[in-house]
C-alpha cells in the first residue's frame, strides 16, 4: 500500500494567490492525478489565448497550447498518408492534356479513375509531353511520372506523340490507357493511339463500375453500356479526382529512344485571331473593364496591343461605356478565361460568380481591401489609367524586340 | 476554287431533341467546305441504306449526285470506304467528326486514315492554298484559336463546328438529284454483339464535399466566400514596376505572343 504524503506548506501557498511562491506551485498539467487518488482538472490551463485575447477551449483536441504554438500549427499544412507502390504489378497509364502546363480538372478527374483502376498493386502512370509547370503531381494521384521532351515534341506533333506513346505501350504495356476525351488535345491523341495500336476505345465515358463503362454515344441522345476495354476515352467528372493520399510521382524514363517519324503535318504556327471575333465565353485572355477605369479609348487601347479579349463588369456597362454582351458576371457571360485581368473592378459576387471558372486572376485596383484582390492570384495596386499605359508600352517594346530577334 | 480531287463523306444524322432523322451537322459542314473548294466536282459518298430520306437533304445543298455503298443497318463502314477511297484517288476526303447517330465514337477518320496511310488533319477550317502536292490549311483550336498547317496530299480532314455554316436545302435539287448505289460486301460490327445502347441518363451532378473533420472546419468552409487564400499583391509601386509584374505573369501563361 502506498502512503499518500502531503505537504500542507506547500498546499497552503498554492491556494494562497497572494503569496510570493504561488506561481511556482501551480500545478503546470491541466490533469493530474490527486491526494486521494481521484483525478483533478485545472480548468484554467487547458485552452488558449484566441486572437481576439479571449481565451477559447477547443474540445476536437486540435487547437492545443499557447497561441504562439497555435499559429504555426495553423500555416502547418496537412500531410496526407503517401502511398507507396513499391514493385507495380501493373501499370495504369494516363496521357494528361496539361493545359497551359498544369494538370486540368479534367486531367485530375482522370487520374482519380487511374486511382481506382490501379487499385493496390498497380502503379499510375502519367506520360506528360513538353515543359510542364505543374508542382502538385503527388497530391493528383500520380505513382510514376514520363516526362518526354524533345524538340520534336513542340507544337503540333501529334504523329510523333504517337510514336513516343507507342514506344510506351512496348515498355511498359500498360493494363489501362487512359486519356481525356477533351478538346484540349486528348480526344485527338487518344483515337490517334486507338488506330495506331488497333484498339477500340470507348469513348465519352462518364462512369466506370467493375468491369463495365458507360460512355456517351451518338449526339448525346444515348448512352453506350459496355465491357470496359483497354484504351478509355473520359469525359470530365467521370470519377472524383484522388484527394486523400499522397504518391511518389517517381520519375521514370523510356528506355529505347523513340523513333523520329518524318513529319507529314507541318506546324506553321498559330495564325493570329481577331480577339474580339472570339466568343467571350470561349475567349483564352480577357482585360475586363469595371468603374474603375476612368479613360476607355486607353483600355480598348491595351486589349488591342495585349491581343485580349474585351469584358465589362455590369457599371461599365450601364454606364454605356461598353455593350451589353460584354458583361461578365451572373446575368452577363460566364466566362473560363485562362487569364483574366480586372482593371477596376471591385469584386461583386454576382461579378465573382462569372470568373469562376477562370484560372489566373489579375487585378489592377486602388483598393488594397476589395474583393477581387482577394480572388486575384497577383494585383497591383494603383491607378487604372497609368498601369495600362505603362502595360501598352512594355508590349509594344516587347513586340518589336521580339521582331527584331526573329529577323 | 481548286481542281482537287475531293470526296466528302456523309452520315445520316437526328434531330437533338425530335431524334427525326436529317443531314447530320458536322457532315453538312463537310459538304459545305467540300462544294467551296471543288464546286460541282465535288463527289460525296455515304455508306448505309439507300432508302433513307433523309440523304436528299444532302442533294438538296446542289450536289447533282450522292454515291451510296449499300450496307445493311449495323454494319461496319470502314472496309467499304476504305476501298472506295483508294479507288476513287481522291486527294483530299473530308468527314464529320463525330456521328449524331450509333457509337458517335468519332474513330472512322482517325481508322480511315491509318488503315490508307495518310496523314489526317482534326478541326479543319480552312484550305488556304494547295500546290506542289502540299494543301495549306487552317485547323481550328479550342478558344476560337486558329493555326496553320502544311500537309502533302492526299489526306483525310475532319471538321467540327468551326466549319463554315452548311448551306440551306433545297426542295427542288434534294428531288432532282440521284442516289448512286454500290452493292459492296458487308461486315457486321461485333461491338453490338456485348454493348447496348440506351436513353441517355442525366449525369449525376457532382456535389461539393467538403473533407472537414471538426465543427469549426465544416464551419469555416460553409460560410468562406469562394476565394483563394489570396495572391501576391504589391503595393506602392511605380507603374512601370507593376506592368513589368503583370507582363511577366502575362507571358509565363503564354497569352501575349
Ligand atoms: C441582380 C444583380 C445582378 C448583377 N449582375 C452582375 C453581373 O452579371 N456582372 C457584374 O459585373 N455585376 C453585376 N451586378 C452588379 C454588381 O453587384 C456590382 O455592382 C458591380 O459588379 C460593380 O462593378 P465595378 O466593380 O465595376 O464597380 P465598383 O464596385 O464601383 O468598383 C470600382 C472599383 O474600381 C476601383 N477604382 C476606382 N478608380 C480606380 C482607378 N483610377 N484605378 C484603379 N482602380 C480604381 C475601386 O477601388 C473599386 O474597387 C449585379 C447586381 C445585381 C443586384
Amino acid at each position: 500500500m502506498t502512503i499518500i504524503r502531503r505537504d500542507p506548506r506547500a498546499e497552503w501557498i498554492a491556494r494562497n494567490r497572494l503569496h510570493p511562491l504561488h506561481g511556482k506551485l501551480q500545478q503546470a498539467e491541466a490533469r493530474w492525478m490527486g491526494p486521494n487518488g481521484l483525478i483533478r482538472k485545472n480548468p484554467h490551463a487547458v485552452g488558449f489565448i484566441g486572437p481576439n485575447g479571449i481565451k477559447r477551449i477547443d474540445r476536437s483536441g486540435a487547437q492545443q497550447g499557447g497561441s504562439a504554438r497555435q499559429r504555426s500549427a495553423a500555416v502547418e499544412a496537412v500531410q496526407l498518408p503517401l502511398h507507396v507502390v513499391a514493385q507495380p504489378a501493373h501499370y495504369i497509364c494516363v496521357v494528361p492534356d496539361m493545359v497551359g502546363g498544369r494538370l486540368s480538372s479534367h486531367d485530375k478527374d482522370l487520374l482519380g479513375l487511374a486511382r481506382q483502376l490501379a487499385g493496390n498493386d498497380g502503379a499510375v502512370l502519367a506520360v506528360v509531353f513538353g515543359e510542364h509547370k505543374e508542382g502538385a503531381f503527388d497530391t493528383a494521384g500520380v505513382d510514376r511520372l514520363l516526362l518526354i521532351q524533345g524538340e520534336e515534341y513542340e507544337g503540333y506533333a501529334p504523329e510523333q506523340r504517337i510514336q513516343a506513346l507507342a514506344a510506351v505501350e512496348r515498355q511498359f504495356a500498360p493494363r489501362h490507357w487512359l486519356l481525356p476525351d477533351s478538346r484540349m488535345g486528348g480526344a485527338e491523341l487518344g483515337r490517334r493511339l486507338a488506330a495506331k495500336l488497333g484498339e477500340r476505345p470507348a469513348t465519352r465515358v462518364w462512369q466506370v463500375e467493375g468491369e463495365r463503362c458507360v460512355g456517351r454515344a451518338g449526339a448525346g441522345r444515348e448512352d453506350l453500356h459496355r465491357a470496359l476495354p483497354r484504351l478509355i476515352l473520359a469525359a470530365a467528372e467521370c470519377a472524383e479526382p484522388v484527394g486523400e493520399t499522397r504518391h511518389e510521382a517517381l520519375p521514370l524514363s523510356l528506355d529505347n529512344s523513340v523513333a523520329r517519324s518524318l513529319p507529314r503535318i507541318e506546324d506553321l504556327g498559330p495564325v493570329a485571331v481577331d480577339p474580339a471575333q472570339i466568343p467571350m465565353a470561349e475567349a483564352e485572355f480577357i482585360l475586363s473593364g469595371g468603374n474603375g477605369v476612368k479613360n476607355w479609348d486607353l483600355f480598348h487601347q491595351a486589349a488591342q496591343a495585349l491581343g485580349a479579349t474585351e469584358g465589362a463588369s455590369r457599371v461599365a456597362v450601364d454606364d454605356g461605356f461598353m455593350p451589353r454582351n460584354r458583361q461578365v458576371g451572373a446575368t452577363g457571360t460566364w466566362v473560363t478565361a485562362r487569364v483574366y485581368l480586372a482593371v477596376g473592378i471591385s469584386g461583386a459576387i454576382q461579378h465573382l460568380q462569372g470568373i469562376g471558372a477562370c484560372d489566373k486572376v489579375v487585378a489592377i485596383n486602388l483598393d488594397p481591401g476589395c474583393d477581387m484582390i482577394k480572388r486575384a492570384d497577383l494585383s497591383v495596386i494603383g491607378d487604372s489609367a497609368a498601369i495600362l499605359q505603362a502595360l501598352i508600352e512594355k508590349v509594344s517594346a516587347w513586340r518589336q524586340g521580339g521582331a527584331r530577334d526573329a529577323a | 476554287m481548286t481542281d482537287l480531287n475531293i470526296v466528302t463523306l456523309v452520315s445520316v444524322g437526328a434531330h437533338p431533341t425530335s431524334g427525326r432523322a436529317r443531314r447530320a451537322e458536322q457532315d453538312a459542314r463537310a459538304v459545305e467546305l467540300g462544294l467551296r473548294l471543288a464546286g460541282e466536282h465535288l463527289r460525296v459518298v455515304h455508306a448505309g441504306d439507300p432508302r433513307e430520306e433523309a440523304l436528299r437533304a444532302y442533294l438538296g445543298m446542289g450536289l447533282p449526285e450522292l454515291t451510296v455503298l449499300e450496307q445493311p443497318a449495323g454494319a461496319d463502314a470502314l472496309p467499304a470506304l476504305a476501298d472506295f477511297l483508294a479507288e476513287a484517288g481522291a486527294q483530299l476526303v473530308l468527314t464529320g467528326s463525330q456521328a449524331e447517330t450509333g457509337e458517335g465514337s468519332g474513330l472512322l477518320p482517325y481508322l480511315l486514315a491509318e488503315r490508307l496511310g495518310w496523314p489526317l488533319v482534326v478541326g479543319l477550317a480552312a484550305v488556304e492554298k494547295v500546290e506542289q502536292g502540299h494543301a495549306q490549311v487552317l485547323q481550328a483550336l479550342p478558344r476560337g484559336q486558329r493555326r496553320r498547317l502544311k500537309v502533302r496530299l492526299p489526306f483525310l480532314a475532319s471538321v467540327d463546328n468551326a466549319a463554315p455554316v452548311a448551306r440551306q436545302s433545297a426542295f427542288g435539287p434534294a428531288r432532282r438529284g440521284e442516289l448512286q448505289v454500290e452493292a459492296v460486301p458487308a461486315l457486321t460490327d461485333e461491338l453490338f454483339a456485348d454493348a447496348q445502347l440506351q436513353p441517355a441518363r442525366p449525369r449525376p451532378k457532382r456535389l461539393k464535399v467538403i473533407k472537414a473533420k471538426t465543427a469549426a472546419d465544416r464551419f469555416k468552409a460553409a460560410t468562406a466566400k469562394a476565394s483563394g487564400d489570396g495572391g501576391q499583391v504589391l503595393r506602392d509601386l511605380t507603374p512601370e514596376a507593376g506592368a513589368e509584374a503583370i507582363f511577366k505573369l502575362l507571358v509565363e501563361e503564354g497569352v501575349v505572343r
